[in-house]
């Protein structure tokens, strides 16, 4: 296969991770809509605690990116 | 890495702007260095001149000062508690430099400070090191039941204990590439979206709005980002200070 090819393929490959965090992301704010809907006064204490979590998942669909845009720019 | 014009890369190149060599070092004045020194003289500034009126009743600027020194004080005494009172200043300027690197970076053609991982880890190996010093100091030998959880039987310590050391390890790389991860792809990926708006001419507009929002979205990441390194370093001291 040609470099180039193989680049683009792998590229698109090492973003098959977005899909876990997609699921990850999902999941934190279900949650938390959820946790908010049954007790509304818990909102203030909960919400850090999804940014919390949101930005630590965020951080791993970066990582695949990262990989990815080195993989096409490096 | 490429050195074409265009990559959406080439944002991240240290160019040395005075080049200073003490022995066999090369200590050279770089763009890295500039928006540095620029990230902590705007902390200084943003703080001393916030804080020049001292005002009964806070105006503006002097709000913001107080509300993020605030913010960090209530960070630190909620995840490190009393004791933690001591590592405020240490977390503060952490955080305020971080937070100023990550905003500044935002003004269009400037340079990412924290894109680069050598950075990033050196912030992360203080924190490291400042952590296990801090245990040893106050537990002593004690320190290393940190690696043994609590009420777990003690025929499960040998497989245990090397994963939480591994874990601990572990903890700067992690902390690290976490912000590095952050604002290189997401610097990066503005640079593949404005790529866009130039290729496709008068259709641009589309990923134009992109950018907007992406931007938003970097803005998000920047402050989000400076607070994670600096809750995960209050969790860590108040690992080492309480054991458990």
């Amino acid at each position: 296969m040609d470099v180039e090819a193989a680049k683009l393929v792998g590229a698109g490959l090492a973003v098959i991770g977005l899909s876990g965090v997609g699921i990850g992301i999902g999941n934190i704010f279900a949650s938390f809509i959820s946790s908010v809907a049954r007790n509304p006064a818990a909102r203030a204490t909960v919400f850090p605690f999804t940014m919390l979590g949101f930005a630590l998942v965020e951080a791993v669909a970066l990582y695949a990116l990262l990989i990815s845009f080195l993989i096409l720019f490096g | 890495m490429s050195t074409e014009a265009h990559s959406p890369l080439s944002q991240f190149e240290v160019h040395t702007l005075v080049p200073i060599q003490i022995g066999s070092v090369d200590a050279s004045f770089t763009n890295a260095a500039v928006f540095m020194v620029a990230a902590a003289a705007s902390v200084l500034l943003f703080l001393s001149l916030g804080m020049a009126k001292r005002a009964m009743v806070p105006g503006r600027w002097q709000s913001l000062v107080e509300l993020s020194y605030e913010f960090i004080a209530n960070l630190v005494r909620d995840n490190v508690g009393k004791e933690g009172r001591r590592f405020f200043p240490f977390v503060f300027a952490l955080f305020m430099f971080i937070l100023f690197c990550n905003a500044i970076a935002l003004v269009p053609y400037t340079f990412t400070v924290t894109s680069h991982i050598i950075v990033t880890f050196a912030f992360a190996a203080v924190v490291f090191v400042l952590v296990t010093l801090v245990g040893l100091f106050k537990h002593g030998l004690h320190f290393f039941s940190l690696f043994l959880p609590k009420g777990v039987p003690i025929a499960l310590a040998p497989l245990l204990v090397p994963i939480e050391i591994i874990s601990y390890l572990a903890r700067p790389v992690s902390l690290a590439l976490r912000l590095f991860a952050n604002l290189t792809a997401g610097h990066t990926m503005l640079k593949v979206f404005g790529g866009f708006v130039v290729m496709l001419g008068l259709a641009g507009v589309a990923p134009l709005l992109v950018i907007v929002v992406l931007y938003g979205l970097e803005t998000l990441i920047a402050f989000l980002q400076a607070y994670v390194f600096t809750i995960l370093t209050c969790i860590y001291l108040n690992d080492a200070l309480h054991l458990h």
